[in-house]
């Protein structure tokens, strides 16, 4: 089954593009002590802003830091902050969907409205305004892109929920006395979690900007944690000398963001059209 | 059409008033006493006492909650503990430079977007097609941050064809667009994407239509149908995606304004924030919110007016 999925999305161009990214970038990430010699947070002010050569591929920082280190580095923490928070945000967005869909009527009204009002907010101003509640942080990137992601979950989840909710073998069930919980869990859940995946795959470029972009305003993870954004933030200070800080910075953020981007439209175009259109 | 335009406008309004109560309780929730955080660690006691009666923080919540919907709905906004000066008088000061980047953002994305969305669909399942879906997949994924620094540095730093800081000489409108290209384009790269991927999906549909088909009996040129007869319906949904897109845009211009060090509502916001200056803050990103929200409603609004069905469809 996983093999031939892999042979299907291979097959297409797009998909082949997409899926190498991010074998790449996923590898790249988890084997990153194994693929460079240098310690990501260990200054050696002698190499400061050394340009690329083959003793420091990417070249070092103003702190003369080995870019590529940081930059390898600086996957894990992008991979895994994009993983976490979506998965925080899946669970509460499947919760509150299922919730609204299976609920009473006026607390789906009242949800409704609750995502509305989230989704009204400009993320970066969202952003801006937790930061200004929390302090910069590694749980105020969490909390943001929760706040960007659950509405859209819960909103689909709901859809879903309503659709599935009159179908015959769910009236069935209900007819045979199943409680609402084992209805929810047994019948409805298997049958959205399909969807969910995909747009799952499309989310991660936007929750890997999402921290890229915080972290670049300095209101991400803290330094000296090694993140793509941190980096794009050193090198913007010196963009006029040391234009490769800036390259080493964005171009892992441009690759991670093309790769499951590509990836999760061909996922989509082949198992479910239906979601085309939604952005 | 008027129940339906009254309808849109309620959900603005209670959208509007949610966002409000977030602000008050994010104004509430501050660590520390607004008092105190506004006057410093050098105040006296006695200041102290003083500006928490001038600021009404001596009442209970629920008066300070009313005070605070009441004068919001009067359009005051506070007042800026620094300058003295009424925090709506200093958003609103920056606020033009950031709509002349959205504006400038949705002048890239249409003057782009739609002709590449025609043309992908006269061609469809070609090579010049799938040469577009991929070049507009890339667009909307690629983070507006990164193609601000990356064009900041090869326009303006290497190459530099085009001015890198400011928005330019006041007065002199040449100076003005030329510091608006490089920003402008970063906060509109995205929704050339996004539009051009929307025209092309609707431009299909309305093909098919059967006055099209008319046209085409009629023999009409196949350059004729698109550009004269479909284009026209086909642009519609583009309207409300811009709604959508204006408040992305919004978002993407705080970086572009911090990347060009162009001023506006998102560097003012984040200069705030680094001085700890909440007061602007809030009220910047109560009228941002309310910018926005009008912008949507407008939007659905006006796509109701050109396409019935989509009153219908809203009851």
């Amino acid at each position: 089954m996983m093999w031939r999925t892999v042979r299907r999305i291979m097959r297409e161009p797009l998909g082949a593009v997409g899926l190498t990214l991010v074998t790449v970038v996923v590898l790249s990430a988890v084997f990153a002590s194994a693929l460079t010699s240098y310690a990501p947070s260990k200054i050696s002010p002698a190499e400061r802003f050394a340009s690329p050569s083959l003793l420091h591929l990417l070249g070092t920082d103003h702190l003369g830091r080995d870019l590529l280190t940081r930059v390898l580095y600086g996957g894990r923490v992008a991979l895994l902050i994009a993983l976490g928070a979506t998965a925080v945000s899946l669970v509460v967005g499947v919760v509150l969907g299922l919730i609204a869909g299976y609920g009473p009527r006026w607390l789906d009204n009242v949800l409704l409205l609750i995502f509305d009002a989230v989704k009204s907010f400009p993320t970066v101003m969202l952003a801006l305004t937790l930061v200004t509640l929390f302090g910069p942080s590694l749980y105020a990137v969490v909390l943001v892109v929760m706040l960007v992601n659950v509405p859209g979950y819960a909103r689909i989840i709901r859809t879903q929920t309503l659709v599935l909710k009159s179908a015959e073998h769910v009236m069935a069930a209900r007819s045979m006395g199943a409680s609402a919980g084992r209805i929810l869990r047994v019948h409805i859940l298997p049958n959205i979690i399909g969807p969910i995946l995909i747009l799952i795959s499309m989310d991660i470029p936007v929750v890997v900007a999402i921290e890229a972009g915080m972290s670049f305003l300095g209101l991400g993870v803290r330094p000296p944690t090694p993140s793509w954004g941190a980096i794009l933030n050193d090198g913007f200070a010196n963009i006029r000398d040391s234009y490769w800080i800036v390259i080493a910075g964005g171009l892992p953020i441009v690759l991670t963001t093309l790769g499951f981007t590509f990836f999760g439209e061909t996922l989509r175009d082949l198992f479910d059209p239906r979601l085309k259109g939604r952005s | 059409m008027i129940r339906y335009a009254l309808k849109r406008l309620w959900l603005g309004a209670i959208i509007i008033s949610v966002a409000m109560m977030m602000m008050f309780a994010m104004v509430y929730l501050i660590p520390g006493d607004p008092a105190s955080v506004a006057l410093g660690p050098r105040a006296t006691p006695e200041m102290m006492e003083a500006l928490r009666v001038r600021m009404g923080l001596d009442q209970p919540v629920w008066r300070q909650f009313l005070h605070f919907y009441g004068s919001v709905l009067r359009g005051d906004l506070g007042t800026e503990v620094l300058s003295n000066r009424p925090v709506l008088d200093v958003v609103m000061e920056q606020l033009p430079f950031t709509l002349a980047l959205v504006v400038g953002g949705i002048t890239w994305s249409v003057a782009l977007g739609i002709p590449l969305g025609c043309i992908a669909a006269v061609r469809r399942g070609g090579f010049v097609d799938q040469v577009i879906g991929v070049l507009s997949v890339a667009m909307i994924a690629v983070p507006s941050f990164v193609v601000a620094i990356y064009s900041l540095l090869v326009f303006a730093v290497a190459l530099q064809w085009l001015p890198a800081i400011g928005a330019g000489e006041p007065g002199d409108l040449a100076s003005r667009l030329q510091h608006l290209i490089l920003p402008s384009l970063a906060v509109g790269l995205g929704w050339i994407g996004y539009i051009s991927r929307m025209v092309r999906a609707s431009m299909l549909e309305t093909l098919e239509a059967s006055h099209i088909r008319t046209a085409r009996a009629f023999g009409l040129t196949e350059n004729r149908i698109v550009y004269t007869y479909a284009l026209r319906i086909a642009v519609l949904p583009t309207i409300t995606l811009l709604g959508v897109g204006i408040g992305h845009m919004l978002s993407s211009s705080v970086f572009a304004e911090i990347v060009f060090a162009r001023p506006g509502i998102g560097k003012l916001v984040y200069e705030a924030i680094s001085v700890r200056n909440y007061p602007i803050v809030s009220g910047a990103v109560l009228v941002t919110t309310v910018f926005f929200v009008l912008v949507n409603v407008a939007a659905d609004i006006l796509v109701g007016l050109l396409d019935p069905r989509v009153r219908s469809s809203f009851n």
